[in-house]
């Protein structure tokens, strides 16, 4: 008699399965159909019959849900141009004007029936989950360290440099909930098989206290990546890069990208702040970079040197110094763009100094 | 137990009006207020709830009959219950996306919302609880699905109306969304009398 729950439970399922399974292989069969993603960047063939995010993510292109596909977050919104009909009722609640006109779907209510044209943001369709090995952590100083991750599943990653990856910091202590925290990529794209990154410890925060108290070289980590729409841009205008702290990290993987590249017709000022000696790092290696390429130039500059930091170099605010160098040094006559990294406030005041001297186009990634 | 004498075209009525499976057990509350926002939407939806309630109840009845009371399984009703909800509505949202289009449109894309509507396994529930026969059940499921559908329409004409209302800021949305149920529920109250079935 022991038996016979089970059996019932089971055998019911069972049939009801075979049933699904059934009607699902005479009713529900579109064949094999092709999704075009951007144009012809990208073409995937896959088995028609489920709907487009699901097949999407079967394919490792994960469109951002927050309900996971049932229709009532309105996130996972896509732009299709193939005609997949009208909209529907579980569509519009979610869908502006603009959206309708644009033809923006949502992803999770389309069903994959036909050969499709889709359009998706490009760092989408790059982004992936990755897992990778702690193989170093170094003090750059003393609140800032350089974290080195060797990627093991997938082994290499494919990015721009000056784009950032979000970590997940599992849970610790009293955090019960995963978090995720972006930091920018300061290792350039060449070594595709690492990522560093260049970490500041914030009093309090979740994540850099792990970082600093818990994380052990050799431990796996997670993160998702690339991400950001900070890179170099390709053209031929001198470059005025402006960095504080950790806002270090992007601009150095962009100059090694340069050098890993062979970009050295392009005038380069990069101008790095700090507070006093202890806060500067990478000192070493700038300056010989700037040994080995004359159009690179690195001005490290302290607003509140110590009398025993013996310093000799740029003193002031690191607007400041810019101001003073776009003023009297920096030759005026060629086209310049700017690529700021650092905290809000820095970059405000850049802006301003910079749209003084009329430069206009600016680039910057903002700690948030 | 004996099946109750109750005229199954009563039933109907009843569970339509006095017993409303929506206003007066507030079963299928999460789908209730987030769709009905949007008057078509809610129109779909009412009949989608409408068409599964009517067939699982009618399923639901035979597996009661056939496999659960003849194994004595009253113990995992809960769980056969809901495996036979989602397998039905599974097959279902399949059939109408391929046979009709048009009608997928209108109606099936919310088949797979209501899946997990507990306004459905409420109405099987109560279908077993009250003993009743498979007509009563077949009509009573109707019936409940009939004034589900009633009930979101009614809410989302009478939201349409709150939209451009002088209501205080902090009662917006979903806040006077539940005080329009509960009104509604309150007039829906005034029925009761009409029909001598609970």
């Amino acid at each position: 008699m022991d038996f016979l729950a089970p059996l019932v439970v089971s055998s019911l399922s069972a049939g009801l399965a075979l049933a699904i399974s059934i009607v699902d292989a005479i009713v529900n069969n579109y064949g094999e159909v092709e999704i075009d993603i951007n144009r012809g960047k990208k073409k995937l063939k896959v088995k028609g019959g489920s709907p487009l995010l699901q097949t999407l993510a079967a394919q490792n292109i994960f469109v951002p849900s927050a309900c996971g596909g049932r229709g009532s977050c309105g996130v996972c919104k896509v732009k299709i141009l193939s005609d997949v009909g009208p909209y529907l009722p579980t569509e519009l609640p979610y869908m502006s004007k603009e959206e309708m006109t644009n033809n923006v779907r949502l992803s999770c209510q389309i069903k994959v029936k036909k050969d499709l044209q889709i359009e998706l943001p490009e760092e989408l369709f790059k982004a992936q989950r990755f897992k990778g090995i702690v193989e170093s952590i170094k003090n750059l100083t003393y609140d800032i360290k350089e974290l080195r991750i060797r990627l093991v599943e997938p082994n290499s990653i494919d990015f721009l440099a000056g784009q950032y990856i979000q970590l997940v910091i599992p849970p610790y202590e009293k955090v019960t909930q995963s978090v995720q925290r972006a930091y920018s990529i300061s290792s350039p794209p060449s070594d595709s098989g690492h990522i560093e990154l260049v970490i500041r410890l914030v009093p309090g925060g979740i994540a850099t206290s792990y970082i600093f108290n818990h994380m052990q070289e050799g431990e796996i980590v997670e993160f998702v990546g690339p991400f950001g729409e900070f890179y170099m841009r390709n053209t031929q205008a001198d470059m005025i890069m402006i960095a504080g702290g950790s806002g270090m990290a992007p601009i150095k993987s962009i100059i090694l990208d340069m050098i890993d590249k062979g970009i050295r017709n392009r005038n380069v000022w990069f101008f790095f702040g700090a507070r006093s000696k202890k806060d500067l790092f990478y000192v070493e290696m700038f300056r010989a970079i700037e040994k080995e390429w004359d159009r690179f130039h690195f001005i490290p500059a302290l607003s509140n040197p110590n009398p025993e930091d013996d310093w000799t170099g740029e003193v002031g605010l690191i607007t400041d110094v810019v101001d003073r160098y776009l003023t009297n040094i920096v030759p005026k006559d060629n086209e310049k763009e700017a690529y700021l990294c650092g905290s809000p406030g820095m970059i405000n005041a850049s802006i301003q100094v910079l749209q003084k001297h009329g430069i206009g186009k600016i680039y910057y990634d903002k700690f948030a | 137990m004996m099946i109750p004498q109750i005229n199954p075209f009563l039933l109907l009525i009843a569970s339509i009006f006095t017993s409303n499976v929506l206003l007066s057990y507030f079963l299928g509350m999460c789908s209730f207020i987030s769709i009905s926002k949007d008057l078509k939407s809610s129109n779909g939806l009412g009949m989608a709830v409408t068409l599964v309630m009517t067939i699982t109840t009618a399923a639901n009845w035979i597996l009661e009959k056939y496999v659960i009371q003849r194994w004595d399984l009253s113990y995992l009703r809960y769980i056969l219950y809901i495996i036979m909800i989602a397998a039905v509505v599974q097959m279902l949202e399949m059939i109408i996306d391929r046979v009709s289009p048009a009608l997928y449109i209108s109606l099936g894309i919310f088949l797979p919302l209501i899946t997990v509507n507990c306004a459905i396994l409420g109405v099987a529930l109560f279908m077993q609880l009250r003993n009743y026969s498979l007509i009563q059940s077949v009509l009573y499921g109707f019936g409940s699905g009939l004034g589900w559908w009633l009930a979101i329409v009614l809410l989302a004409v009478i939201r349409k109306r709150t939209e451009n209302a002088p209501i205080p800021s902090g009662l917006k949305g979903v806040g006077i969304t539940l005080i329009t149920i509960g009104l509604m529920a309150m007039a829906f109250m005034g029925f009761v009398g009409m029909l001598p079935v609970q």
